[in-house]
């Protein structure tokens, strides 16, 4: 508190120097009044063009899983990089996801199997769009389920409370509460002073309903943003983020955390899972999948070395739109499918096991005849980490016309 | 106070400001329009407003002097030139900032020879692939094979030591003095220009090849044109396919006098969408949207259709060019001992692609099945040596003969390539196809949630004349719809628009594109690099959020201070004067809204109180203008 209240006085000193407005310190000197700055957060990472969940926790004791891809499954755990990590004698994480491993060998890393959204479709723009807008088969749906996750305020808002990672603002996110979108936190500003404050009231003022709401949280966002980055950003505990979309996306997330500015949901993505073709190479740590892993992995990894002892006010959950196909297809590669694996993460999470029944991979057992069936629908593993990470008991409004059933994932659900 | 001030100042120009910060409890609006907005369909344009509208909805944005000259022409005439572009004589400026970009003119093979791709420097690295002629590619294919080996050997970042690449034949010691090549390393941008512009054109080849990578990135924007090309080939000649694509699309929006031929073809590129950056589509993607794209546009959308599936670019992007049918059962299984070939198989990506954004539409009434089966009409649909940018190929060998079922309608057995152009014909004859087609126009041309009746009327058209385009487009800009209230401003610029249209509305030059190219990936929309086969989305919620708001507003007032490295605008250009309206009238075509208007004054005393001696900069307000609500609304 003591710090946070300092930090904005001196701020405060600072913007009058220069000549911005002071309402938004104001403001924000009111916001520190607001009780528990320090909140609990939930990260919500999306894998865009359908991850191939089979590949990545790998079900080397379904002997279906080997007859089905005789060309690209991942080995049996046998102590060789090539080889599945073992995780619980049936299940084991695709080698270049090693990074991922301390967080499981930590007990904070819970896998959930055969898991996904009821509905068939096999688009990834309209399976992307239901994972979404979290109401699976209904288009109407305008806004996103993390958006209507936010918990109800008392005071004042933060700006940052709910931002998503990107050049746009993130399906999930869009909606009633303000949420901002933020490319890269050192260039989210005016850079021209001379205009900024000329900006910010004429979208203040402006009739445009839509560029109205927009230009204002915007401006309460850069100001609070701003303000975090008078030092450079050094990740604790000898973290390295890797290059891409995702590692830049997470160190700016943990930026965020650090600063304790009030954000409670963040969402970053990533792309590029559509693996038709060379999935896996001639190692099974080289081609499409293990780059990806790769960088999905290390991002992950060093998010969770950064965060340190703060992860036990974190959780982290990961979602594609669809599975991909059991068998593999005629291209070293697979095809669109249905359920799919999720992961969750944090300090508040029963982890160190893996989560859902398993279907099973053989012919009849398979969602027409090709996929791997779904057992948990993946509201209820959201649905369990809204309620028990954000606080909000109220699951039906965030999950109109479904009740989540809870799979104890958490500590505190 | 100044906030006070602030809010005394918007509230008299407007009294329903509708959420002022500070005091928001607001139901913020998710959705724009409601369905009394419908009503606003049928409230028409006077004639001027008429004007205004066709130029802000059917070109990149008016110019100065626009209105005037479609006044002049007369809004219907104007249009039917738009539509006929071929009647149009193009812009001799244009046409001089094209010549150079060769690329756009060459074959793909032609293209992977003279800018050979990361896949064909591999294919030189195990000699494979002979070593290209021109001395600079061959130089900078020599380095970049030497990277390729050492990358192998030693791991990336050994491969990113300056020292392994190849001594130049001629030092940069013999061809510049040290002071130029001090200036050259971190001089001033007209002092760089100075030394390359007097620098002996016959010692460009060895300037671009002793120059290091650094140095060469770095003075791209102020070489003479032929010698920023051979910068460009000898740091990486990949690169200028990419960069002539993004030119060549920043000088046509900006500078073609056939407007709507330009916004469709970025419309059709969007919609049968291919990524750049996907192998080899790098050496497909220019031939793609010159020859299956361009030449179509107000076409038969049969031809279109057709045109893009044989295009090398699609079936690489979708990857039909490896998908084949089982092996005939007569097939010799292999030797025992023969080299062990991955199995290869049908791969369903552009057969459910081609149903999903193509031409039904995800609701259109298909099937998985049809899909299986659409996807196993195209097996044999391939490329000829696709590392080598070969073209469209038949393969009848891994054609999957067996009999077809596609949306009810049976393909017999022992069919080849047709098997394919007849889905494309049930395709074409479905109904979902005309209104597909005709929604995603309507939404683009006319608003978000275009009224049903005329979607209706548009593909009604559509059905009657088989797909004819043009005719589409006919129904929809003679619609009272379209020249309506509930038209008119209800769509949000794209980034790609709102750039092209800033740099219209102040007229600027562009010499070199890099950083307005560079301006769209920050805003969200890299030109040809949407990897999503769904291309760019049209609606207003997607372009509408705080990082690209204030990257809007940043490039605003860097573009209009002159500010934008490779573009030129003249501010002297913008009236001498401070008055918001006058600016704003050359800027905008309109009278600019008094909360703008109200905002910009109040920047300006600041800057006064802050400075006395400041003038006010017409720049600066031209920028704010650019920046301002009223500038992203078309």
């Amino acid at each position: 508190m003591n710090s946070r209240r300092f930090f904005l006085k001196s701020s405060a000193l600072a913007m009058a120097g220069i000549g911005a407005a002071p309402l938004w310190l104001e403001r924000a000197l009111y916001a520190a009044d607001a009780p528990s700055p320090r909140k609990k957060i939930l990260v919500a990472l999306f894998q865009r063009g359908a991850m191939d969940g089979l590949n990545v926790v790998v079900p080397f004791g379904d002997p279906n899983y080997y007859a089905l891809r005789p060309t690209i499954a991942i080995p049996k755990p046998n102590g060789t990089n090539d080889a599945a990590l073992d995780l619980d004698g049936y299940f084991g994480l695709h080698p270049s996801l090693a990074p991922m491993k301390q967080i499981w060998d930590a007990k904070q890393l819970a896998i959930v199997q055969a898991v996904g959204s009821p509905d068939t479709t096999r688009s990834h723009f309209d399976a992307q769009d239901y994972m979404e807008s979290g109401t699976p088969g209904r288009k109407a749906t305008s806004d996103g389920w993390l958006n209507r996750a936010l918990p109800p305020v008392q005071g004042r808002p933060s700006p940052v409370r709910a931002v998503s990672l990107g050049p746009a603002l993130a399906r999930t996110l869009r909606g009633r509460q303000d949420a901002v979108a933020v490319n890269n936190l050192s260039d989210f500003q005016v850079r021209d002073t001379r205009g900024a404050s000329g900006f910010e009231s004429m979208y203040a003022g402006s009739m445009d309903k839509v560029l109205n709401g927009t230009g204002r949280e915007t401006f309460e966002a850069v100001k609070t943003i701003q303000a975090i980055q008078k030092t450079a950003y050094v990740p604790s505990n000898g973290a390295k983020y890797p290059n891409g979309r995702l590692g830049p996306a997470m160190q700016q997330i943990a930026r965020l955390i650090k600063a304790d500015v009030g954000l409670e949901v963040a969402f970053a993505d990533m792309g590029g899972w559509d693996t038709h073709v060379n999935e896996v190479a001639q190692k099974t740590t080289q081609g499409q999948l293990a780059n990806l892993l790769n960088e999905f992995g290390s991002a992950l990894g060093a998010f969770y070395q950064d965060m340190g002892d703060r992860m036990a006010d974190i959780t982290v959950v990961t979602m594609s739109e669809f599975g991909r196909t059991a068998k593999e297809n005629g291209n070293r590669g697979t095809d669109h499918g249905h359920a799919n694996s999720m992961f969750v993460f944090g300090g508040e999470v029963k982890g160190g096991k893996v989560y859902g029944d398993w279907p099973g991979l053989d012919k009849d057992q398979l969602y027409e005849g090709r996929d791997l069936a779904l057992t948990t629908d993946f509201r209820d593993v959201l649905g369990e980490v809204v309620a028990g990470q954000l606080g909000n008991k109220d699951i039906r409004k965030v999950f109109p016309e479904y009740d989540p059933k809870f799979r104890n994932l958490l500590i505190n659900a | 106070m100044l906030i006070r001030s602030v809010l005394a100042v918007i509230l008299s120009f407007s009294l329903a400001a509708p959420s002022l910060p500070g005091k928001t409890t607001k139901p913020k609006a998710v959705k724009e329009k409601s369905g009394d907005d419908l009503k606003l369909f049928s409230v028409k344009l006077n004639k001027d407003e008429q004007i205004r509208f066709a130029l802000d909805r059917l070109t990149f944005g008016p110019r100065v002097g626009d209105f005037e000259a479609v006044k002049k022409v007369g809004v219907k005439k104007w249009i039917d030139l738009q539509l006929h572009p071929d009647k149009i004589k193009e812009n001799p400026v244009l046409e001089a900032k094209l010549a150079p970009l060769d690329s756009l003119r060459m074959t793909e093979k032609e293209a992977g020879q003279n800018y050979p791709t990361q896949q064909l420097i591999a294919q030189v690295a195990r000699g494979r692939a002979p070593l290209p002629e021109d001395p600079i590619t061959r130089s900078a294919v020599e380095r970049l094979v030497q990277r390729y080996k050492v990358k192998k050997t030693e791991g990336k970042e050994a491969a990113t030591r300056e020292e392994d690449m190849i001594e130049p034949a001629v030092s940069l010691e013999d061809l510049l003095t040290a002071d130029d090549i001090k200036t050259l390393r971190n001089g001033k941008p007209d002092d760089r220009k100075a030394i390359l512009a007097k620098f002996d054109e016959d010692k460009y080849e060895q300037l671009a090849i002793a120059l290091p990578q650094g140095m060469r990135f770095g003075n791209m924007p102020f070489a003479p044109l032929p010698l920023r090309r051979m910068f460009m080939k000898a740091t990486a000649p990949q690169q200028i396919l990419a960069n002539d694509l993004n030119e060549g699309k920043l000088f046509r929006a900006s500078y073609s006098n056939r407007q709507l031929e330009e916004l469709m073809v970025d419309f059709w590129y969007n919609h049968f969408n291919v990524y750049l950056d996907k192998g080899s589509d790098r050496l497909f993607v220019p031939t793609y949207e010159r020859d299956a794209i361009r030449p179509y546009v107000f076409a038969n959308f049969h031809d279109l259709l057709k045109a893009t599936s044989e295009s090398p670019a699609m079936l690489f992007y979708l990857d039909n060019w490896q998908s084949v049918g089982p092996p005939p059962p007569n097939a010799r299984p292999a030797a025992k001992n023969a080299p062990k070939r991955p199995v290869r198989g049908l791969n369903e990506n552009y057969g459910r692609e081609l149903l999903e954004l193509h031409t039904l539409g995800v609701d259109g009434g298909y099937t998985q099945k049809d899909i299986i089966e659409v996807a196993r009409c195209f097996t044999g649909w391939t490329i000829r040596e696709p590392r080598l940018g070969g073209g469209f190929w038949y393969n009848d060998k891994v054609h999957d003969k067996g009999e077809k079922v596609v949306l009810g309608v049976t393909i017999p057995a022992g069919g080849g390539k047709e098997d394919g152009e007849k889905v494309l014909d049930i395709l074409m004859k479905h109904p979902s196809t005309a209104k597909f087609i005709s929604r995603k126009l309507a939404t683009r041309f006319v608003s978000d949630n275009p009224p049903a009746a005329l979607v209706d009327r548009m593909a009604q058209t559509f059905t009657a004349s088989s797909g004819d385009i043009r005719l589409v487009m006919k129904t929809m800009l003679e619609s009272k719809e379209f020249w309506s209230r509930g038209a008119e401003h209800a769509k949000i610029k794209t980034p790609f628009e709102m750039v092209a249209s800033a740099i219209r509305a102040v007229g600027a030059e562009i010499d070199f594109g890099s950083n307005l190219a560079n301006q769209l990936q920050q805003l969200g929309q890299p030109l040809y690099r949407k990897v999503e086969p769904t291309g760019y989305s049209a609606v207003n919620a997607e372009w509408v959020n705080s990082a690209a708001l204030l990257g809007r507003m940043n490039f605003a007032l860097a573009l209009a201070q002159n500010k934008v490295a490779g573009v030129t605008v003249d501010t002297a250009r913008f009236p001498e004067s401070t008055d918001t309206l006058v600016i704003a009238r050359q800027l905008l075509n309109r009278e600019v809204t008094p909360a703008t208007r109200a905002a910009i004054a109040l920047a300006l005393d600041e800057q006064l109180k802050k400075n006395p001696k400041a003038k006010p900069s017409p720049a600066l307000i031209a920028g704010l203008i650019l920046g301002s609500p009223d500038f992203q609304r078309k």
